[in-house]
């Protein structure tokens, strides 16, 4: 490709270095050690365990939090039941007040909890900033205004609440996760013990200063820190009537084992292999970025992450080039930098789980594609990784690597991309990319996706039902679909 | 109302109309004293004109925004009239019942503030034809809504005609009560303080039966809420709505109800063939 | 120098143009304008939309007198400040194009003249190829020209290619830029479209606005152009350029462009080669954060000459 000379002055002053630019974090308050929010207050807990929350971009330590132990997940479950006598029978729309409140204080403290997220979980700032904090605040401001409107939920049915509820969530998504499940059990009139993940409990506890600050009745909402162990505790204690748990389906069959013949109302929302099926009518640039949105994003920490790329044959060449030109633009490194794309992997056991299934997939035949990136010391950090020539029986192909790694299948029609898109135990979500209105229809159909993204990948919204189907589980989270499961409709 | 205390004199309000997100004189320069006291702009067929246009220009703009963005706009008016409590109790007589008046303003507010992103999910849909076809409905709002206040109650009566209207992405134009303008027109107040572009509400203080008729009979006013007008009103109102088809909305007075949205919204419905 | 293509190419050319997801661009758009550009590297940035800068009037009531002051403001942007380097280009009206080459005689700066009837091309062919003629001819560098918009717009692709390269080789050694004015083509499609046009019919640059619309630039627009030379370059090896022009008014609307272009076009773009910013208040609104940059105050319009 012939390209005129360039002068040697000008050469050298093309790159387009972008200095740092990081998120101030003196506004942001961390303690050294936090208790449990249980009753409505920050409480010394029962157990004597401790451990760590870091920085994963850093290795640094935090914060020490505490691993609660059965004593802890029953005072904050009695608690709850003892909130939901007065919380139930407060007329509603006292209670969707309360909710709008908390939405409000989330989006005035937004910066606060957007950069703690980032510190505590190693996602980068403008994604905290610009899709976790404001969807969270958005999640409790439409549920809120469902709080006073349940009998228009459901025709010929007036909702009633079922008590406390045991939630469980992940460390991908921690403040948005903890919104996807306190906001709709809340409105509906229950209470709720929420455990969040063992690498990211900050956002919650900072969630439990919101409690407080917004004067929410004691109890109605209690956080206990703590691993599997103190997970297990909460999902089974026998005043918990609801569970709700998103994470990997390895666990959430655990769960859905251990809840048989106790009655407990069970959602999970578990992992996830989703296709995104390129045509080769598709707008190519954007598609390119929903590949890169979907896959990328949140370093692929996603459990509807589009990490098969299922792309026609006719259109594959062309579009693996642009793919790979667009690698080679993402920024990884301090989640912090404003302009960080890709940041930390969110712990060691992550990291050794991605490097273990990209390893697989070199040895099992497929060929790996890297773009130059320059990985910090410290830290936990896999760069992009793209992987072509990719066997459906591969296990790159078939298991959740839940990291930024991207397999490439080809087809040639539209009933073969279906098949291929579905031959598998999970159905999160699935991407459609083509010009055609009619074949977006035609292929969401036939999609055994609970989210199906046409033209677009990675969209989320309060409104919006959000689950699986099959192995990526049951229960939808978000919309008017997202109340039912914390009601009985009576 | 001011009273002179302890020889202070006080800095007294002047009322005007608001209209466009301004608040401006009559252009008629006339005015009224609907209490013997206090001088009230006498709003003419002019201003009405004016306030028509400004809703017309700003409703694109208002329906184009997120239903959530809507909705948050809607609940920072609750903020703003809350805040206000004090302010409105007095004006409304500081009795029992002006606190409770108050408090069910901001309940109505806070109440419609709530259901902009979830009207579409109760009230529209997909609809199973037969045939390859992809088919939904989904309501839109009906554009420019006049709305005669109820003289009483002077600041509830309007803002629960008003709320479910913006709502659905409306903009409005208010006949304010002609007896007891003043909530009215302090309402706009806190309209004009919620971050609501201007345009979008639009409160007209004048004599009923100088306004009324201009109103309904406006070429460019999709839908009139009746709630303020008398039976023999309501029979002018719809004779002359006739000429442009204009949607005359007659909800009882005093209730909250999905259905007052809907009714200043149109509903569309779309087909698209399925098929590879 | 690119070769004409034969009617029935020129036909499955434009059939082939790829549609462009208007959401889908304007969220790329937006996440790049999002990009934080400081210190060392925003100094670099803003040194660098100085250079590239096409300082411009086009206005019915331009004068020598005005030209020679806007000339004298591009060759030294800040009088006192030999660091601010010139300006890339002179922008004027064809008959103030004499004058220019007159004013930056023995400067880096070039005289860029708008041709074939701008900001309308509402006239006759001829006309508007002579037009660029007589503007090469009084000493321009380089010609912007307006493609014929109501041809594109009814389908007529072969009048404004012809155009095109009539007006290519009517200039001679002089670079060609051609606007498409992005504003009336009503959509991102048609903007990719007009732009392979161009380049197919020879384009030395092209250029999104007149400026003398709303909207002119915009950067969901630019960036759908961008990605239209990246995929020519690709396929022909020819390099071509990028223009923005109109309402760029801020340095902070420069460095964004800066930044689409970069991450779309990469680092061999980045020069006034290859990139030009049509505007007039922009400049000094850079010498002001510039300055900002340096001193670490906020500036004022007293302190920077106006021509």
């Amino acid at each position: 490709m012939a390209i005129a000379k360039r002068h040697p002055a000008d050469l050298a002053r093309q790159t387009f270095d972008y200095a740092p630019a990081l998120e101030s974090t003196d506004h942001v308050k961390i303690e050294g050690r936090y208790g449990l929010f249980i009753g409505g207050k920050m409480v010394t807990p029962h157990s004597k365990k401790r451990f760590p929350t870091i920085n994963p971009a850093t290795e640094q330590k935090l914060a020490e939090v505490v691993e609660a132990d059965e004593a802890d997940v029953d005072r904050a479950v009695k608690a709850a039941d003892y909130a939901f006598e007065s919380w139930s029978r407060m007329a509603a729309s006292r209670r969707a007040r309360y909710l709008f409140r908390i939405s409000r204080i989330l989006q005035e403290r937004a910066r606060e909890l957007a950069v703690v997220e980032t510190m505590d979980g190693g996602k980068p700032i403008k994604e905290s900033r610009d899709v976790d904090i404001p969807l969270a605040a958005a999640h409790f401001f439409y549920y809120a205004g469902w709080a006073d409107k349940l009998e228009w939920a459901f025709p010929n049915r007036k909702p009633r609440p079922l008590g406390v509820a045991g939630q469980v969530i992940p460390w991908n998504f921690p403040l948005l996760m903890l919104a996807w499940k306190i906001a709709p059990a809340l409105a509906a009139g229950n209470t709720v013990v929420l455990k969040p993940a063992e690498t990211t409990p900050l956002s919650a506890l900072l969630f439990a200063d919101i409690c407080m600050q917004a004067e929410l009745p004691p109890g109605v909402v209690n956080i206990v820190t703590g691993g599997g162990k103190t997970g297990s505790l909460v999902v089974t204690h026998p005043d918990v009537n609801k569970v709700a748990f998103t994470g990997s389906t390895e666990v959430g069959k655990l769960i859905q084992r251990s809840l048989a013949g106790t009655g407990k109302r069970l959602t999970l929302e578990l992992g996830g292999k989703a296709a995104n099926i390129v045509f080769d009518d598709a707008p190519l640039d954007q598609a390119v970025e929903g590949i890169v949105n979907g896959i990328y994003f949140n370093q692929g920490h996603v459990c509807c992450a589009g990490s098969r790329l299922l792309v026609q044959e006719s259109i594959a060449e062309p579009l693996l080039e642009k793919l790979k030109v667009r690698l080679g633009t993402l920024r990884l490194g301090d989640p912090l930098d404003k302009n960080t794309d890709i940041g930390a992997i969110n712990s060691k056991a992550q990291l050794e789980k991605i490097q273990g299934l990209v390893q697989s997939g070199v040895e099992e035949g497929a060929e790996l594609f890297q773009p130059e990136c320059k990985l910090p010391e410290r830290g936990y950090w896999f760069p992009p990784t793209l992987f072509t020539n990719v066997s459906q029986s591969y296990r790159i192909a078939r298991e959740e690597i839940f990291g930024p790694v991207l397999s490439v299948l080809t087809f040639r029609t539209p009933a073969e991309a279906v098949e291929k898109a579905n031959n598998t135990p999970y159905g999160l979500s699935a991407g459609v990319w083509t010009d055609k209105g009619s074949r977006i229809l035609w292929m969401a159909e036939r999609m055994r996706a609970g989210v199906v993204w046409a033209n677009t990948f990675n969209r989320f919204d309060p409104t919006s039902p959000f689950g699986g189907y099959k192995e990526s589980g049951f229960g939808r989270e978000g919309g008017r679909h997202g109340l039912l499961p914390y009601v009985d409709l009576v | 109302m001011a009273k002179l205390a302890n020889g202070r004199v006080d800095v007294r309000k002047t009322y005007k109309l608001f209209i466009g997100g301004e608040f401006v004189r009559s252009e008629s320069g006339r005015a009224y004293r609907f209490d013997g006291s206090v001088n009230v702009p006498r709003g003419s067929r002019k201003d009405l004109r004016d306030a028509v246009r400004s809703a017309r220009g700003a409703v694109s703009g208002w329906a184009g925004r997120t239903a959530m963005n809507r909705g948050q706009i809607l609940y920072r008016a609750a903020e703003m009239l809350d805040g206000r409590r004090v302010q409105f109790v007095e004006l409304l007589g500081s009795s029992r019942a002006a606190n409770k008046e108050v408090d069910d303003a901001v309940e109505a507010l806070v109440w419609y503030a709530g259901w902009t992103d979830k009207l579409a999910q109760v009230i529209g849909g997909t609809n199973p034809v037969s045939g390859p076809y992809f088919n939904f409905t989904i309501p839109e709002p009906t554009g420019v809504v006049g709305i005669v206040a109820p003289e009483s109650p002077a600041l509830a009566g309007l803002v629960r005609r008003m709320a479910p209207a913006l709502c659905g992405g409306n903009a409005v134009v208010v006949l304010a009560p002609e007896k007891d303008p003043l909530p009215a027109l302090t309402l706009a107040e806190v309209l004009a303080t919620s971050d609501l572009p201007a345009g979008v509400a639009n409160v007209l203080s004048g004599f009923r039966h100088e306004l009324l008729p201009w109103l309904a009979a406006h070429m460019d006013v999709n839908a009139i809420d009746v709630a303020g007008c008398t039976p023999d009103e309501v029979a002018e109102v719809e004779k002359a709505a006739a000429d442009n088809v204009k949607r005359v909305v007659k909800h009882p007075a005093g209730e909250l109800s999905p259905y007052l949205i809907t009714a200043f919204m149109e509903m569309k419905t779309v087909w698209h063939p399925v098929g590879v | 120098m690119a070769t004409a293509l034969s009617l029935s190419h020129l036909g499955s050319l434009m059939r082939g143009v790829r549609s462009v997801d208007e959401v889908g661009a304007d969220e790329r758009a937006a996440s790049l304008a999002k990009r934080s550009i400081k210190k060392s590297s925003k100094l670099w940035a803003l040194d660098l939309a100085v250079r590239c800068m096409d300082l411009t009037t086009l206005e019915g009531s331009d004068t020598p007198g005005k030209v020679a002051a806007l000339c004298a403001k591009g060759i030294r942007p800040k009088p006192g400040d030999s660091t601010i380097p010139s300006v890339a280009a002179i922008c004027i009206y064809p008959a103030r194009v004499a004058d220019a080459k007159q004013n930056l005689r023995g400067s880096t700066v070039r005289v860029a003249s708008v041709a074939t009837a701008f900001p309308s091309g509402q006239s006759f062919a001829s006309i508007k190829v002579a037009e660029a003629k007589e503007a090469v001819a009084a000493g321009a560098d380089e010609v912007d020209m307006v493609i014929d918009r109501g041809a594109f717009l009814s389908g007529d692709h072969e009048k404004v290619y012809d155009e095109i390269v009539a007006v290519k080789e009517a200039c001679g050694p002089a670079n060609l830029k051609v606007i498409l004015e992005t504003g009336e083509l009503g959509t991102y499609d048609s903007v990719r479209r007009a732009s392979v046009l161009a380049m197919a019919a020879g384009a030395d640059f092209i250029k999104t606005s007149t400026g003398k619309m709303q909207p002119a630039a915009t950067l969901p627009a630019s960036l759908v152009m961008m990605e239209a030379i990246r995929d020519f370059v690709r396929e022909t090896g020819r390099p071509v350029g990028f223009k923005a022009a109109g309402g760029i008014r801020t340095s902070k609307q420069a460095i964004a462009y800066l930044v689409v272009l970069y991450e779309t076009l990469g680092a061999e773009w980045m020069t006034p080669e290859r990139f030009r910013l049509g505007a007039s208040t922009l400049l000094n609104d850079v010498l002001m954060q510039i300055e900002k940059e340096r001193t670490g105050v906020y500036q004022s319009g007293d302190y920077f000459t106006i021509d």
